[in-house]
């Protein structure tokens, strides 16, 4: 798995629970060190067990627990250069939602090694839209709900009211249906070109 | 007005296709301008404007006229605003005819774009995506820029730990772990630059003398201790440009930096025997150890060799012990020869 996959499951605990119980993981999971290195790869099954051992001390589902993940990379300030980086795909949030079948893509142009699964967006009314997750493509179980909670807080950063619902997974897809209530339901939160954060 | 309604029309057109666009008169004023055009202007209004007025040509050549202007057609064109920021642009420009309907005759169309310097002119002239039309890769060039110092940032991080790393780990390779003095491998490092740059040093090897004994009787955590001890002496006695090597079980390399007299190399090695003859109190035992010393010094060699001057130190240091201990001894040529000694004794 690569690095910043780790490292962002890393600073959602820090950044949220605190810097305790994140060594406290550390420690239950025999890491040998405290800190996950962006740049490196590590195997896949550490970050499955890193999960699994979140979700067991915070005695919350792992679906949750991705989903929080999800929110947190868009909402919290320490990664507000990630929020901006998703929102150069699109002016309004169907424009966003149109750029989703780009992410992978866009993604690698940034990092080339990091792969993403493959995202699909069909619309089916003008407000109604359904996202498929390829995440069986890169062994990254449960990545929609990653996914639902990163749209969640896009939505809230564009300002935009949906209703976002994991239709559960099949055949290593997952379903993501998002109901658009309002456009413009909130102001949203700025976003300038040129103001480079970090 | 049937020129004005065509003029809209053309508007209309080019404000979707390329917001930064310019349509000037034959007299090369500015009759119509895109939104994001209009942004370059401190008064957010390029209207009535003479296109030359407001922007300079660089290249391919400097033109003034409208005439000038016009050959340039089809052919990249390099401009700077002449107000502050004094951004740079390209641009490309379409002459129309004398006697066209589209657009105003003996007039043209010119399209500009911000090349690199949109990083800063986004800033600038505080532009959203919408100044861009759909097509331009200018967001996707933003996008790319603050994705890659991102990663760039983060690549860099590593590689500073990975730095800090590879410090630590030389740290270790150099260091004795016992001591913490110097190792053999630090003392090569260090007499090879010494030798590179031609720095002159003096060089002593000093035995401790009497250490035998107080391992084979008090055992090997005494022994530690006073090595320890020993350690901690030669580290007070120095200064901290010095360097000092535990090459052996008892044996030690002293090598000071840019020290040229003989005079100060023996008092030196004197008070490093004194102080190493200092009672060492371990577990309610008392050890009692010495020192031997044999010394020379690289501006005594009208070409100082690595080789040379370790023999040398090595055959002062046997002489120090051929005299009875708790002494030293400063090469001498005449050592080797075995008439004359130069030595000092240590008490």
């Amino acid at each position: 798995m690569h690095g910043l996959i780790n490292r962002s499951i890393e600073r959602f605990v820090r950044d949220t629970y605190g810097r305790d119980v994140w060594i406290g993981l550390t420690q239950k999971l025999d890491l040998g060190f405290t800190e996950f290195e962006s740049m490196l790869t590590y195997d896949d099954e550490l970050t499955a067990r890193l999960l699994d051992e979140l979700s067991s001390s915070l005695d919350k589902p792992t679906a949750d627990v991705l989903e929080d993940i999800g929110t947190y990379l868009v909402s919290h300030p320490s990664c507000e250069a990630l929020r901006r980086l998703l929102r150069f795909s699109g002016v309004n949030f169907v424009d966003f939602l149109h750029s989703l079948d780009d992410l992978p893509a866009r993604t690698q142009l940034a990092v080339s090694d990091l792969d993403l699964p493959g995202l699909e967006l069909r619309e089916f009314a003008t407000d109604f839209f359904c996202l498929t997750v390829h995440s069986d493509q890169v062994r990254m179980p449960g990545f929609g709900h990653v996914v639902t909670g990163l749209l969640r807080a896009m939505a809230d950063d564009y300002g935009a009211l949906v209703f976002l619902e994991h239709k559960g997974g099949r055949d290593g897809r997952e379903i993501i249906d998002v109901r658009l209530l309002e456009t413009a339901f909130a102001s949203g939160r700025d976003f300038e070109l040129g103001v480079r954060a970090g | 007005m049937s020129d004005v309604n065509n003029l809209h029309d053309i508007g209309t057109l080019l404000n979707v296709i390329c917001p930064m666009h310019a349509v000037v008169d034959h007299t090369g004023h500015i009759v119509h301008a895109g939104a994001s055009t209009h942004k370059l202007f401190a008064s957010g209004d390029a209207l009535g404007a003479r296109f030359l007025e407001a922007f300079e040509l660089k290249r391919p050549r400097a033109a003034t006229t409208m005439k000038d202007l016009r050959a340039m057609a089809g052919v990249k064109l390099h401009l700077k605003l002449r107000a502050a920021p004094r951004t740079e642009l390209k641009g490309i420009l379409v002459p129309l005819g004398k006697d066209t309907t589209f657009g105003p005759p003996g007039g043209a169309i010119i399209n500009l774009s911000f090349g690199i310097s949109v990083l800063d002119a986004v800033n600038d002239f505080s532009l959203t995506s919408a100044d861009f039309a759909a097509t331009d890769l200018a967001v996707e060039m933003l996008y790319l820029v603050e994705a890659k110092s991102a990663a760039m940032e983060a690549s860099r991080k590593l590689n500073l730990r990975l730095q800090g790393a590879k410090v630590a780990a030389e740290e270790q390779a150099f260091t004795d772990t016992l001591t913490g003095l110097r190792n053999r491998r630090a003392m090569d490092h260090v007499l090879n630059r010494m030798m590179e740059t031609e720095q002159d040093f003096a060089l002593m090897n000093l035995d401790l003398d009497y250490f035998k004994a107080v391992n084979d009787n008090m055992g090997h955590a005494a022994g530690d201790y006073v090595l320890q001890r020993v350690a901690q002496i030669m580290v007070n006695e120095t200064r901290s440009e010095d360097t000092i090597v535990r090459t052996g079980g008892d044996e030690f390399v002293l090598i000071f930096a840019g020290l040229t007299n003989r005079p100060r190399v023996s008092e030196i090695a004197d008070r490093l025997i004194a102080r190493l003859e200092e009672p060492i109190d371990f577990n309610a035992q008392t050890c009692r150890i010495s020192a031997s010393i044999g010394a020379t010094l690289s501006c005594d060699y009208k070409m100082p060799a690595l080789e040379q001057m370790m023999d040398d130190a090595d055959v002062a240091l046997y002489a120090a012990k051929d005299r009875g201990r708790g002494q030293h001894v400063l090469f001498d040529a005449s050592l080797r020869g075995g008439d004359r000694v130069v030595a000092m004794p240590g008490r």
